[in-house]
């Protein structure tokens, strides 16, 4: 997953709404875990557009 | 590995945290509650606006620290532009604050301190810790050291994230329909009633959701907007938000001067927000109003639950799921049947079409609501237009 961090607000919104709890957010910075299935959810949903899946842009 | 040991530790000092501290820290308890953020109550995720009830039942005294701006009324706006006004020729419309959050969240935590309880700011939860089995503490990063802290029980106050109930075995997952998407400006030299929250509902303003203007005073006010994920594909809210606000001539020499996002879960609260040695509070329980998404009430209502609880327990030296199945029946009692005829409403009122919606807030502005709640309008609804409210008219 990539992260735009010039549009990322650090909200967690994609962090709750995981549905493999495969996201943490420490402060400023998202990191993703092997739990992520490209379920391509938090892409969709973040308020500001701030997250890509690699391979798709 | 540096380990502390505690009776009780909260993650989170949110509205939710700081309660359940201050009433773990009064019943006797050695409380920690951990942040991880470098501030308590910022950056902002929230739209600021509470109801005034509440404050009493859970023991807050309202204080003109926190509060930024006292509402006498409320407009709910239709697409077309129809508007619903309560104004204060309704006796008693007692709609609300607007809340200094950064500061409201200050006063909670320095409650709980008072009452004993400690802090430790920037260290974050990064997993739960069991033991045969067993929870006995959380694994942390606290200002760049990785520390234990042991407890004989968790207070997961972890917010719309989450994780500290999935971590320990809690299924906390949500479906795209209980989830809305949100982005909100601070908007300054607006050209808005001071004295009044709006509400602009349908489907081509915000999607599943609303759009909201809270006004904090001084041509200051809290502009943002859900929307429900299932609408979104690519930055929805923040695309609809600036449509708003481009078009809208109260606007039209007012600019933003913070930005701040964030979601909401509109499901009625977890199946069971309790297991062995945790407990879950607040948003991180999914226990929000699901038509407002309004959390601060419930989040303090839940955080006194879990500390009156877990107090008792603390007498018996029993946190077994079952010891803790009190505070479940707590926040049912209270919350329950409010909280799932409103994720019921919120189904179906997102399902209605502009020109329905147009025509409900026509019927209710022609009502007599004297006090602006979703029950009352509700109620409106049902004699009205009772198929919105179909398989849940019991509930109004």
């Amino acid at each position: 997953m990539i992260v735009n961090l010039d549009k990322c607000l650090h909200c967690g919104g994609c962090v709750g709404s995981c549905p493999t709890n495969a996201i943490f957010l420490n402060d400023f910075v998202l990191e993703f875990s092997s739990k992520c299935n490209r379920c391509g959810r938090c892409v969709k949903i973040c308020p500001v557009h701030a997250l890509t899946m690699e391979g798709k842009q | 590995m540096k380990t502390y040991n505690c009776d009780v530790v909260v993650v989170g000092a949110g509205p939710g945290g700081s309660m359940a501290a201050k009433f773990c820290a009064k019943g006797g308890l050695n409380t920690i509650m951990i942040e991880k953020k470098a501030e308590i109550g910022a950056p902002l995720r929230c739209a600021e606006g509470v109801s005034k009830k509440w404050l009493e039942e859970v023991g807050i005294e309202p204080d003109p620290t926190w509060i930024c701006a006292d509402m006498v009324g409320a407009v709910i706006r239709s697409p077309s532009g129809y508007e619903f006004k309560l104004d204060e020729s309704h006796a008693g419309s007692e709609v609300g604050y607007v809340l200094e959050r950064h500061l409201f969240d200050k006063a909670l935590a320095r409650d709980a301190v008072a009452a004993g309880a400690k802090i430790m700011m920037r260290t974050s939860c990064t997993d739960v810790i069991k033991e045969g089995g067993k929870l006995v503490g959380v694994k942390c990063r606290s200002m760049g050291e990785e520390i234990v802290i042991r407890a004989k029980a968790i207070v997961a106050a972890d917010g719309y994230e989450s994780q500290v109930g999935r971590w320990a075995g809690i299924e906390t997952k949500l479906e795209m329909n209980d989830i809305d998407s949100c982005i909100q400006y601070r908007m300054v030299n607006a050209d808005i009633d001071p004295e009044y929250c709006e509400f602009n509902i349908g489907a081509k303003i915000a999607p599943g959701g609303y759009l909201w203007i809270f006004p904090k005073g001084n041509g200051v006010a809290n502009v943002g907007i859900g929307v429900m994920a299932k609408f979104c594909k690519d930055s929805e809210p923040k695309k609809y938000l600036d449509k708003f606000i481009e078009t809208d001539p109260r606007f039209k020499n007012s600019q933003a001067v913070e930005v701040a996002a964030g979601m909401v879960s509109t499901c009625p609260g977890l199946d069971c927000a309790v297991d062995d040695n945790i407990i879950l509070v607040g948003d991180a329980a999914r226990i929000i109003d699901p038509i407002t998404g309004g959390g601060i009430c419930h989040a303090c209502r839940t955080g006194m639950y879990a500390g009156l609880v877990l107090t008792e327990c603390a007498k018996k030296g029993d946190f077994s799921k079952e010891a803790l199945m009190p505070y479940e029946k707590m926040w049912r009692d209270r919350m329950e049947d409010k909280l799932y005829r409103n994720w019921m409403a919120k189904e179906r009122l997102a399902e209605l079409d502009d020109e329905t919606i147009d025509e409900l807030v026509k019927l209710i502005s022609g009502s007599d609501i004297k006090e602006v709640n979703v029950y009352n309008l509700l109620k409106v609804v049902k004699e009205k237009f009772p198929k919105v409210v179909e398989g849940f008219e019991d509930l109004i």
